[in-house]
C-alpha cells in the first residue's frame, strides 16, 4: 500500500519535475520556431492536384499521414501548444510558491548582516550621533522608496526600504496572458465561423459559406447590397477604395445602412462584414454600341417655358416641324457623331435650325445624353432629343464579403494588452531593496549603504550612489548647523 | 527623383564615412577621429530624419489622396529600419561612453541604406485600399524599431565573439579596446529586451490591423509566421540566459540567429514565399 502510495508520489513529482523545468520551456520554443518553418514553404490548404503537381503522390501522401497540409492546426502542433501551456502554468504555480512569500508580505525580511557583507556597500563616517539622523534619514529614503521602516540595532538604527515589489508579478502575468490568448483562439476555432457571401448589386442574402467545408449557414439577418463601386487613382490602375453600400435587414425590416470599405468592416449582432472581393456580373444587357448615325426616327420634345406644357414630335432628318404655342418653326439640319459646344464634348447630337415666328432664326445643338442641354440657351422652349432608351445598361457588379464570428476575440484582445504590459513590467521594472545601516562605533558614526536589486542591478548602484551622495552631503548640513 | 531620394542616398554615404571613420578610430586608436565620427554620425542621422520628412510633405504635395507617412513600401521601411538604427547606437554611444561599437552598428544603417538606394521605384506611391489604416504607422514604427534593436544586437554579438577568441591578455590591442565581455553580454541582453517589446507590439497591432482589413487577427501567412518565428527564437534566448552556463557566447550566437530569423522576416518572405503580406513586392 505504502510502496504504492510512493510509486505514484514518485511518478505525479517527476512528472511535476518535468513540466516545471525551463529546459522543456526552451525545447518548446525552439521546436515550435522550426516546425513552423515547414508551413511557410509548403503551401497550407491547398488543392490535393497542386501537391502533387508539385511535391508528387508519394510526398503528398505522406504530407497527409503527418497532417502537413494543414499543419498550424494539426495533433502535433496543438500538442505542442498544448505542452506549452501545461509548462507555463505548473512553472508559474512551482515559482509562484517561493516568490509569492517575497510578494504578498506586510513587512519585507531584510537580513542586515547580508547587506553588510556586501561587495558593493558603500561606507563612510560623520560625527554626528545616530540618534540625531534617524528622522532626517528616513525622510530622505522615504521620499524614493514606496515601503520605508527605521528599525533599532544593537548601536544605532538601519532604514530598510524597498520598492517594485509587485514588479515580480510582471513575468507571471506575461505567462498567463499567453495562456489567455491560446483560449481565445481555442474559443474562437470552437465556435465562431468564418464564411463568404457575394451579393449582386440590388440583391439581398442571408446564407454564407463556411470556409473550407463546403457547408453553408444562415445568418440571423440579411444583407442588401445596394451598390458597388470600385475607384482608382488618376492615372493609373492603382485601386484607391472598394465601397459597398449595403443594408441590414431584420424580418423584412431596413436595420442599418452603411457602406463598408477595406479597414472599416461593419459588425452587426457581433459578426463582421468585411469587404473582400469583387467582380463583374456575367450575362448583363449589353450597352448599346456607340452612336455613328442618326436614328431613323427622332422623337423631340418641347417645353414651353410660358406655359410649361410639354409637347412632343416624330422628326426624320431634313424634314421641319411646327412648334405649339406659336413658339416657332424647326428644322433638323445635321448629325454629329461627337459634337462639341465650347470645348466640352458632347457625344452624338442633332444641329437644328430654330425659326421664330419674327422671323429671327438661331442654330440649336441638342445632345442626345444630355436632355437638358437646351435649357441653357434661356430661350422660350427647351428642346430635348430623345433616343430608344434601352434602359442603359451601367455595368453590373456583385460584392464579395467575408463573414466572420469570432466569441473568443475579447479573450485575445486581452491577452495582448496583457502580454504588452506584463513584458513592460518584466524588462523594465525592478524589486529594489536598500538598507541604510547607521551605527556608532569607535567614537564616530559609521553610515552603510547596501542594495540589492532583481534587475537593472546597475542601474540601482548608481542610484545607491547618489543616495549616499545626498545623505552625507544632508549631515554635513545638520552639522554646521 | 524627388529630393527626399536625392538627399536621402547622399545620407547613405554619409553614414558609410561615419562607419570607416569609426573603424579607423577604432584600429588606429585615435580619440579625435572617433569624435569626428560621432558628429559624421549624428550629422546623417539628422539627414535621413530630414529625408523621411520632405518625403511625408512630399507626399501630400502631390496631392491630398497620395499623402501618407513614409511606411508604405520596402524602399521605405528600409530607410526608416537605418533610421532606427542610427539612432539606437547614438543613445547607446551616449550612454556608455564607447565608440567602437559604431565600426560594426554604422555600416548595417549604411547597408541598409544602400540596399533600399537598389530598389527600382522610389517614387511615392498613394495607398491601396488594404493600407489606408491608422494601424499603418504603429505596426511600422515598432516593429522596425525591434528590427533595429535586434540588429544593433547582432553587432554587438559580433563583438562580444570577437573579444571571446582573443585569447591573448587584453592589453591595448584591437579587441582588448572593445567594452569588456561583460558588458557586452549585458548590451547584448538590454537591446533583445527593448527588441522583444516592440516586436512583441509590432505582431499585436499588426494582428488588431489584421482582424480589421482581412477579417482575422491570425492567419499563419508567412510573413505571420516568420515572424512568430523570430519571436520564440529571441523568447529562447531570454529563457536560456536564465540557465547556468548560458551566458555570454551561446547567447551571442543565438542573438546572431535571432536576427538570421529577422532578415529572413524581413526579406526572404518577401522574395521566397507568397503570401497576403506582399506589400514588398511593389518596391
Amino acid at each position: 500500500m505504502s510502496l504504492k502510495n510512493d510509486v505514484s508520489a514518485n511518478i505525479i513529482s517527476s512528472l511535476w519535475n518535468f513540466f516545471a523545468s525551463l529546459k522543456l520551456t526552451v525545447a518548446l520554443l525552439l521546436c515550435m520556431a522550426v516546425l513552423s518553418i515547414f508551413g511557410t514553404v509548403i503551401p497550407q490548404n491547398a488543392s490535393a492536384e497542386e501537391y502533387i503537381r508539385i511535391f508528387g503522390l508519394f510526398r503528398y501522401q505522406l504530407f497527409l499521414i503527418l497532417d502537413i497540409v494543414d499543419m498550424y492546426h494539426s495533433w502535433w502542433f496543438i500538442g505542442l501548444m498544448a505542452l506549452l501551456v501545461a509548462n507555463i502554468l505548473i512553472c508559474s504555480i512551482d515559482r509562484l510558491k517561493t516568490t509569492g512569500k517575497v510578494i504578498f508580505t506586510r513587512h519585507p525580511k531584510f537580513d542586515l548582516e547580508n547587506y553588510r557583507k556586501r561587495q558593493d556597500r558603500i561606507e563612510f563616517r560623520i560625527r554626528q550621533d545616530a540618534a540625531e539622523l534617524r528622522e532626517p534619514f528616513l525622510d530622505k529614503v522615504a521620499r524614493r522608496f514606496r515601503y520605508c521602516r527605521a528599525i533599532d540595532t544593537e548601536n544605532g538604527f538601519a532604514v530598510t526600504a524597498e520598492k517594485g515589489r509587485l514588479s515580480r508579478l510582471g513575468v507571471y502575468v506575461v505567462h498567463f496572458s499567453i495562456v489567455v490568448l491560446l483560449l481565445g483562439g481555442l474559443v474562437g476555432s470552437k465556435f465562431g465561423f468564418e464564411g463568404f457571401v457575394a451579393i449582386p448589386e440590388g440583391e439581398t442574402a442571408d446564407t454564407i459559406d463556411i470556409r473550407h467545408t463546403g457547408r453553408q449557414l444562415q445568418l440571423p439577418f440579411k444583407i442588401r447590397c445596394d451598390d458597388f463601386n470600385v475607384s482608382f487613382y488618376e492615372g493609373g490602375n492603382r485601386p484607391k477604395e472598394f465601397k459597398s453600400s449595403v443594408t441590414i435587414l431584420e424580418a423584412g425590416r431596413e436595420i442599418l445602412k452603411r457602406d463598408i470599405i477595406v479597414n472599416d468592416p461593419l459588425y452587426h449582432q457581433g459578426i463582421g462584414l468585411y469587404q473582400s472581393s469583387y467582380g463583374k456580373m456575367d450575362g448583363g444587357q449589353q450597352a448599346l454600341p456607340p452612336m455613328t448615325a442618326p436614328p431613323e426616327k427622332i422623337e423631340l420634345q418641347f417645353q414651353s417655358v410660358a406655359s410649361g406644357m410639354v409637347y412632343t414630335a416624330e422628326v426624320s432628318m431634313g424634314e421641319t416641324v411646327e412648334i405649339p404655342e406659336g413658339l416657332g418653326r424647326l428644322s433638323v439640319e445635321e448629325f454629329q457623331p461627337e459634337a462639341k459646344f465650347m470645348n466640352m464634348a458632347l457625344g452624338p447630337a442633332l444641329i437644328v435650325k430654330l425659326t421664330t415666328n419674327g422671323g429671327e432664326a438661331q442654330t440649336v445643338t441638342l445632345p442626345f445624353h444630355f436632355p437638358k442641354f437646351d435649357a441653357m440657351r434661356k430661350g422660350q422652349v427647351v428642346i430635348s432629343t430623345m433616343v430608344e432608351h434601352r434602359p442603359h445598361v451601367e455595368e453590373r457588379y456583385y460584392t464579395g464579403l467575408q463573414v466572420v464570428y469570432d466569441p473568443g476575440i475579447e479573450l485575445v484582445y486581452s491577452g495582448f494588452v496583457l502580454m504588452i504590459i506584463g513584458c513592460w513590467i518584466t524588462f523594465f521594472m525592478s524589486h529594489r531593496q536598500l538598507v541604510v545601516d547607521v551605527a556608532v562605533t569607535g567614537g564616530s558614526t559609521r553610515v552603510l549603504l547596501a542594495g540589492k536589486a532583481n534587475k537593472a542591478k546597475m542601474g540601482f548602484k548608481l542610484e545607491i550612489e547618489r543616495m549616499a551622495d545626498e545623505l552625507r552631503e544632508m549631515a554635513d548640513g545638520t552639522h554646521k548647523k | 527623383m524627388e529630393y527626399n531620394a536625392w538627399v536621402l542616398s547622399a545620407v547613405t554615404f554619409i553614414y558609410g564615412a561615419a562607419g570607416t571613420l569609426y573603424l579607423f578610430a577604432w584600429v588606429f586608436h585615435k580619440e579625435a577621429v572617433g569624435k569626428m565620427a560621432t558628429w559624421v554620425a549624428l550629422f546623417a542621422w539628422l539627414g535621413s530624419t530630414i529625408g523621411i520628412t520632405m518625403r511625408w510633405i512630399e507626399s501630400y504635395r502631390m496631392g491630398n489622396e497620395f499623402g501618407h507617412a513614409p511606411f508604405s513600401n520596402m524602399y521605405e521601411s528600409l530607410v526608416f529600419f537605418a533610421w532606427t538604427i542610427g539612432l539606437i547606437y547614438l543613445v547607446l554611444e551616449r550612454r556608455y561612453k564607447n565608440r567602437t561599437m559604431g565600426a560594426f552598428a554604422m555600416p548595417l544603417a549604411c547597408l541598409a541604406l544602400a540596399y533600399a538606394s537598389l530598389s527600382p521605384d522610389k517614387s511615392i506611391q498613394p495607398l491601396i485600399p488594404a493600407l489606408k489604416s491608422n494601424w499603418l504607422i504603429a505596426h511600422v514604427i515598432t516593429c522596425f524599431l525591434g528590427y533595429a534593436a535586434f540588429a544593433v544586437a547582432f553587432a554587438i554579438s559580433i563583438m562580444y565573439l570577437m573579444k571571446s577568441e582573443d585569447r591573448k591578455p587584453p592589453a591595448q590591442n584591437l579587441t582588448g579596446r572593445l567594452p569588456s565581455s561583460a558588458l557586452l553580454d549585458e548590451l547584448t541582453h538590454q537591446l533583445v529586451l527593448f527588441g522583444f517589446l516592440f516586436l512583441t507590439v509590432g505582431i499585436i497591432t499588426g494582428a488588431v490591423w489584421a482582424k480589421q482589413a482581412w477579417t482575422r487577427y491570425w492567419s499563419w501567412d508567412p510573413k505571420e509566421t516568420w515572424s512568430l518565428i523570430t519571436w520564440l527564437i529571441y523568447a529562447a534566448l531570454l529563457h536560456f540566459r536564465m540557465m547556468r552556463g548560458w551566458r555570454g557566447k551561446r547567447i551571442a550566437v543565438l542573438s546572431i540567429v535571432g536576427f538570421g530569423a529577422v532578415l529572413f522576416t524581413y526579406f526572404g518572405v518577401n522574395y521566397w514565399l507568397a503570401g497576403l503580406h506582399s506589400y514588398g513586392e511593389q518596391l
